[in-house]
């Protein structure tokens, strides 16, 4: 019965791990197939990675995903728990369900698309903003290579699409909580504010800190889609949206260069692995209920 | 003297002013999801000189279905090519997805599975450390050759460590050990016990990874980038993505030949652009409210704690 996953798990986890020598190796192509060609590539040791650190790209894209990440995971918490809990609050019940399904669509919806939405809005020419824009006596705006905008766009739409379905995971929790506890506080005379700040919150920690530690030990990658397809891949853009994905996927398919692009991404996936377990074991010595292994 | 009118406490409300408050927040909020799709819908429907003079706008000035009738007529065997690559890859990777998941998932959730806990382990440490892009990509390509295949856009999305972590919780909590113990001792052998006691008692949790499957491979895009060139095996979400990127790879793509050298501008690029988003995503946004319900469902069964 394990057999079918395990076998995909040998080729799409285990070979590839063990293939990140490429990053130590001069890799050239050989007709002969995989393994020679692994084979025969001269060993290079550091330099692959060492090109990839004195180029100043590993500094630019480094900050640039674990920034983005950290904005990320800011928003989305704050935002996402407010409203969990101010649906939670709302009288109509039916348009509680009403919201969710509309703030829960662009979840579902590709990057791609988002991608068009986000140039019907910001289209040099035709898109809304730049209309609005001269039709108020202003000038339009070179959205798509004019950095000084994009790490907002950015932001901002990276938090958009996932607040939905994040909120709703909150939603969730917040309903499960007793009761009793509010009908307690109630007759203490509690406020809202009171109740939402000695209950709520607390009876939400644990989802909380497992919701952090998830993100932060994935601080190190990128969601490619967003990063990608947004900016549609614009290189006038690459010093504010070029994160170690995308460094990585132009390193594999324009510019050819293998070595530095499997350096790039072995640097990725080690750093990520020490701060997954960072952030585990930090999580670990807070409340060791909710660590994840 | 007036009878105060008693209305059961509601202990989880606000009250009337602030209600509102936050209804507008939220209604504002949820409004600004759906708004996008309406001003593309609106987009596909415009006459192309009406964009060409005014500019995209969420209240079409010159109503025109030209972008559509472009769409399945010029464009029609593109389209319904890559609709059927997205079809066909949807349906077999959901297939193979939820069943590899759920088997593996249902074995080591049994504790009479002797290589239990190396196959969990085996499983769990994948989900520690990525393998990189680029090794991935050498894999895929140079050793499975699945390069410009359609498996290159089946296979690499095949298994779903996570759900099988989820899935696993999910046997262990909704099929209790007696049941099965009472099969085998009936006779029914392990296919057996898995497909007619196992499954249906598990229809919840295999629905909801089966639709995170079907929505991921739906709204693939990423393995067409990697792997592939052929024009035949082109998915619908990147066929959007080569069109977003170069409004002339439409025309190229619904002109064949000299045929129609200095007509390009009249053709309906704008409008068909955003009537194949619309097309893309018509499908989820029909059935969105059906499988909804199922998911929100899924997520709050994983939501609670073990």
């Amino acid at each position: 019965m394990v057999l079918p996953g395990a076998i995909w798990m040998i080729f799409f986890f285990y070979i590839p791990v063990l293939a990140n020598v490429v990053a130590f190796k001069n890799f050239q192509f050989s007709p002969n197939g995989f393994l020679d060609s692994l084979m025969k590539s001269p060993w290079v040791g550091f330099k692959n990675f060492e090109f990839l650190f004195k180029s100043g790209a590993a500094f630019e894209i480094t900050r640039n995903t674990v920034l983005y990440n950290l904005g990320f995971i800011i928003l989305n918490l704050i935002i996402s728990v407010t409203f969990a809990i101010i649906m939670s609050e709302l009288r109509n019940k039916r348009l509680v369900k009403v919201y969710q399904t509309m703030t829960l669509l662009p979840y579902f919806l590709s990057w791609v698309v988002i991608g068009y939405f986000v140039y019907a809005f910001l289209s040099v020419d035709k898109g809304l903003v730049n209309q609005w824009l001269t039709g108020h006596g202003g000038t339009a705006i070179q959205w798509y290579s004019d950095p000084r905008f994009w790490p907002f766009i950015l932001l901002f739409i990276g938090t958009w699409k996932n607040i939905g379905y994040n909120s709703i995971i909150y939603f969730a929790t917040v309903m499960g909580i007793d009761p009793t506890y509010y009908e307690a506080s109630m007759v203490d005379g509690a406020t809202k504010w009171q109740q939402i700040k000695n209950i709520t919150i607390p009876q939400l920690a644990p989802l909380i800190t497992i919701m952090t530690i998830l993100a932060a030990g994935r601080i190190f990658s990128a969601d490619f889609g967003l990063f990608f397809n947004i900016p549609q891949n614009s290189g006038a853009l690459y010093s504010v949206t070029q994160v170690l994905d995308t460094y990585i996927y132009n390193g594999l398919k324009s510019t050819g260069d293998l070595g530095t692009s499997t350096a790039a991404a072995l640097y990725q996936s080690v750093v990520g692995f020490v701060f997954l377990m960072f952030t585990n074991w930090l999580a670990r010595r807070v409340d060791n209920e909710s660590a994840l292994f | 003297m007036k009878k105060k009118k008693i209305t059961q406490v509601s202990v989880r409300q606000f009250n009337k002013p602030v209600n509102l408050i936050f209804n507008i927040i939220i209604a504002i909020f949820a409004l600004s999801c759906i708004l996008p799709f309406l001003f593309v819908v609106a987009i596909s429907v415009t006459k192309e000189s009406a964009i060409m003079s005014h500019g995209y706008s969420f209240w079409p000035s010159q109503f025109s279905f030209d972008g559509y009738t472009f769409l399945f007529g010029q464009m029609k065997s593109q389209i319904l090519q890559s609709l059927l690559v997205t079809v066909t890859v949807t349906v077999s990777g959901t297939i193979l997805n939820s069943s590899i998941v759920s088997l593996y998932a249902y074995a080591i959730s049994r504790n009479n599975f002797p290589f239990r806990k190396f196959f969990t382990i085996f499983a769990l440490i994948t989900m520690l450390f990525s393998p990189g892009m680029v090794a991935t990509y050498l894999v895929t390509t140079n050793l499975l050759h699945l390069g410009d295949t359609i498996f290159a856009l089946i296979v690499p999305s095949m298994v779903n460590v996570f759900n099988i972590i989820v899935m696993r919780t999910f046997f262990k909590r909704s099929v209790p050990d007696a049941i099965i113990e009472s099969a085998r001792i009936d006779g029914a052998s392990e296919m057996r016990i898995f497909t007619q006691i196992v499954l249906p008692l598990a229809v919840p949790g295999v629905a909801t990874i089966s639709l995170f499957a079907a929505l991921g491979y739906w709204n693939d895009w990423f393995n067409a980038l990697l792997y592939i060139q052929n024009d035949n095996l082109i998915p619908l979400q990147y066929l959007l993505m080569k069109i977003q990127n170069n409004l002339q790879y439409l025309m190229q793509n619904a002109v064949a030949g000299a045929q129609l050298q200095g007509g390009l501008a009249s053709l309906p690029g704008e409008s068909a652009r955003m009537a194949i988003v619309v097309v893309s995503i018509l499908p989820i946004v029909i059935s969105y409210p059906f499988f909804q319900r199922y998911f929100v469902r899924g997520l709050t069964i994983g939501g609670v704690k073990e």
